[in-house]
C-alpha cells in the first residue's frame, strides 16, 4: 500500500457516524467508508452517491433488487471495476482511512488486502493445494506454505474433507467445497477486508448453511461484505444491513441502512418495509 | 383481470403427423451415418493401397540409406533428417511468436476495431495457398536477406505459412478461458502478467499446444512452397540446416512418384507411410499433451 496519510477525520464525516440512522453513534472506526460515491459506466450512472460505512469484524449485507448496483458497488470497494475500460468512480472510497482511489495507489496492492469471493464458485484448474497456494506464491510469500495453506484450508471448513487429495483438481470438488475452496484461497493472503458478491446463488441449501456459518466465524477475524438477493441470508447472516434499490434513472442509491434486526423488523422507510416482506423486488 | 370468454373446444388444430416427424428424423440420421461411412471409406482406400505398394520396401534399410538411382537400394534418410530439422525450427519460431501474439491480442490489446480487424485478417491468412508463401520466401528469405536456398530459409517460410494458424489456435485457446478465471486471479492481487502466466496460460495450455503441434503436422507435410524454395528431389547426404541442398519426406515423395518404374512408385508408397507415421506420432503427442495439461481441468 502506498504511504499516503490518512485523512484526516472531518466534521462532516463525525456527524455522518452521529447520524447513523440507528441513531446510535458508533465508536469503531469503519474499516471501508463510502462518501457520495457515483459509479459510471461510460456515461450511464449505476450508483448514485452512496455513503456508507463497513465496520470491523462484522459481517455487512448489501440487499436490493437486480440491478441496483449492489455489485457495482461492492466491486468499487477493492477496484475490480477498474478492469472495465468505461468505469469510473465519483466520490471517495476510504480503506482504513486511505483514499482508495487516491494517486499512486496500486489496485494491485488494494485486492491483496481487499479479498474477494465470486458469485460462481472459479476455482484454478489446479490441484486443490495450488489453488490455495496461488495467492501466497503470486505476493511473495516467505513464510512454510505447506502450513500456511493447511491454516487456510482449516478456516474456511475444507480441511477435513480435502486433506487427503491435496493433488487434485479444485474443480473435481462439488460446489459447496469449490466455493469454501475460493474463501480459503482468499483467506491465504490475510485480507482484511472479505467481500462477498452473491457467494451461495449457486449452490444447493446446505452448502448456503455451510457458508453462512463459516461467514459467522470467519467474521471474528475479518470484515465481510456480502451482496445477496436471499432476503432471509442477510437476516440470518448478517450484522448490518444495507438496502438499495434503483430510481427512475436506473442508478442505484442506498435507501436505508442499519442493524439488520431492525432493517427487517422495523424499518423506517416504506420502500424498505416493501422489499424486505417482499411485497416487491 | 377482466375475462375472456373461454374459446369454444371445437375440433382440434393440431395435425400431430407422428409418423412423418419421426421419419425425417431417421432419415437425417441415416444421412449422417452415410456421410461418415463414405469418409471412412476413401480413407481406408487410400490406406490400404498404400500400405499395399509400400509393403515390400519398407525395412530399416529404407530408413537408414540415402536415396540412389536402384530402388532397392534407395532410402529416405536424408529427407527424413530435412523433415525434423525443419520441423524443430519452425516450432522453436512459432511457439513463442504466435503465443506471445496471441497473449497480446486477446490479454493486453483493448478490443478495439482495429483488434479485431486485425484478428480477422489473420484468418484470412491462414487461407491464403501455400504457394504464395513459396514466393514470399523465395524474395524475402533465399534473396533479400541472402539466406540462398537452404533449410533455414524453408523452416522460416514454413513458420509464416502456420504462423497465422497457431495465433488463431491460440487465441481461441485464450478466450475459452472464462473471465472468471482472469477475476480470480485479480482479485488475489495477482497483476496482469501474474494473471495471464499463472492463471490463464496454464488454463489454455491444451488448446494451444494441440494447436501448434496440429500447425506442425501441416508444415511438415507441405511440399509447394519448398519447391521455390529449392528443395532437391535428389540429396545424398544428410542436410546442414544453414547452407547446401536439402530435401524434405513430401519433395521426396513427389521426386519418386513422379518416375515412370513401378520400383520407384512402390519407394514412394514407402515414404508415404513413413510420413503417415510421423503424422501419427504428432497427433498422438497432442492428445497425451492435451490430456497431461488438462487433466485439472473440467469445464
Amino acid at each position: 500500500m502506498v504511504a499516503e496519510p490518512a485523512d484526516p477525520p472531518t466534521i462532516r464525516r463525525m456527524t455522518m457516524i452521529a447520524d447513523a440512522p440507528d441513531g446510535l453513534a458508533d465508536e469503531r472506526e469503519p474499516v471501508v467508508e463510502l462518501d457520495v460515491v457515483s459509479c459510471w459506466y461510460g456515461s450511464f450512472r449505476a450508483v448514485k452517491e452512496v455513503s456508507l460505512q463497513v465496520r470491523p469484524r462484522e459481517v455487512t449485507a448489501l440487499i436490493g433488487p437486480s440491478g441496483c448496483g449492489k455489485s457495482t458497488l461492492l466491486r468499487t470497494m477493492n477496484r475490480m471495476n477498474d478492469l472495465i475500460p468505461t468505469y469510473r468512480t465519483e466520490g471517495t472510497v476510504r480503506f482504513e482511512g486511505q483514499n482508495l482511489y487516491g494517486p499512486g495507489v496500486d489496485p494491485v496492492a488494494v485486492r491483496r488486502r481487499i479479498g474477494m469471493v465470486f458469485q460462481k464458485p472459479n476455482p484454478f484448474p489446479k490441484s486443490i493445494y495450488d489453488n490455495v497456494a496461488f495467492g501466497p506464491r503470486i505476493n511473495g510469500f516467505k513464510g512454510n506454505l505447506d502450513e500456511l495453506v493447511e491454516t487456510s484450508l482449516r478456516r474456511a471448513a475444507l480441511w477435513n474433507d480435502v486433506k487427503d487429495k491435496m493433488k487434485q483438481s479444485g474443480m473435481s470438488l462439488s460446489g459447496g467445497q469449490q466455493q469454501r475452496l475460493c474463501i480459503a484461497r482468499t483467506i491465504a493472503v490475510d485480507p482484511e477486508v472479505i467481500l462477498m458478491d452473491e457467494p451461495c446463488s449457486a449452490l444447493d441449501p446446505r452448502a448456503t448453511l455451510q457458508i453462512e456459518e463459516l461467514m459467522a466465524e470467519l467474521k471474528q477475524e475479518y470484515t465481510i461484505v456480502i451482496v445477496t438477493h436471499n432476503m432471509q441470508q442477510a437476516a440470518r447472516a448478517s450484522d448490518t444491513t444495507i438496502f438499495m434499490t434503483m430510481g427512475d434513472d436506473r442508478a442505484g442509491y442506498v435507501v436505508e441502512r442499519g442493524p439488520t434486526v431492525k432493517i427487517f423488523t422495523n424499518p423506517e422507510e416504506r420502500l424498505t418495509e416493501d422489499y424486505v416482506s417482499g411485497r416487491f423486488g | 383481470m377482466a375475462t375472456i370468454a373461454p374459446a369454444a373446444r371445437t375440433a382440434p388444430r393440431f395435425e400431430p403427423a407422428l409418423m412423418r416427424r419421426k421419419l425425417t428424423g431417421t432419415l437425417f440420421y441415416g444421412a449422417c451415418i452415410a456421410a461418415v461411412g463414405l469418409l471412412l471409406l476413401a480413407l481406408v482406400a487410400l490406406l490400404v493401397d498404400v500400405f499395399l505398394r509400400a509393403a515390400p520396401w519398407l525395412d530399416v534399410d529404407f530408413l537408414t540409406s540415402v536415396p540412389s538411382s536402384r530402388p532397392a537400394r534407395a532410402g529416405i534418410l536424408p529427407a527424413m533428417i530435412g523433415t525434423l530439422e525443419i520441423g524443430l525450427i519452425v516450432g522453436l519460431l512459432t511457439f513463442p511468436i504466435g503465443v506471445a501474439a496471441a497473449i497480446y491480442l486477446v490479454e493486453y490489446a483493448s478490443d478495439s476495431r482495429l483488434n479485431r480487424m486485425l484478428q480477422t485478417n489473420i484468418s484470412n491468412l491462414a487461407g491464403v495457398p501455400s504457394i504464395i508463401y513459396g514466393i514470399l520466401g523465395l524474395a524475402v528469405f533465399v534473396r533479400v536477406l541472402a539466406l540462398g536456398p537452404t533449410i533455414l530459409s524453408a523452416a522460416l517460410t514454413l513458420s509464416l505459412l502456420i504462423l497465422p494458424v497457431v495465433i488463431i489456435a491460440s487465441i481461441e485457446a485464450l478466450k475459452a478461458v472464462p473471465e472468471a478465471q482472469r477475476e480470480g486471479a485479480y482479485a488475489l492481487g495477482a497483476t496482469r502478467w501474474q494473471m495471464v502466466r499463472q492463471s490463464v496460460l496454464p488454463a489454455a495450455a491444451p488448446g494451444i499446444m494441440t494447436g501448434i503441434i496440429l500447425a506442425m503436422a501441416r508444415a511438415i507435410g507441405e511440399a509447394a512452397p519448398l519447391i521455390l524454395i529449392g528443395a532437391f528431389t535428389f540429396v545424398t547426404f544428410l542436410p546442414n540446416p544453414f547452407e547446401g541442398q536439402y530435401t524434405v519426406l513430401p519433395i521426396q515423395i513427389y521426386g519418386w512418384a513422379i518416375r515412370p518404374q513401378a520400383d520407384f512408385q512402390g519407394i514412394s508408397a514407402a515414404a508415404i507411410v513413413v510420413i503417415l507415421g510421423l503424422m501419427l506420432l504428432l497427433n498422438g503427442l497432442a492428445l497425451v499433451v492435451r490430456a497431461r495439461l488438462g487433466r485439472h481441468i473440467q469445464w
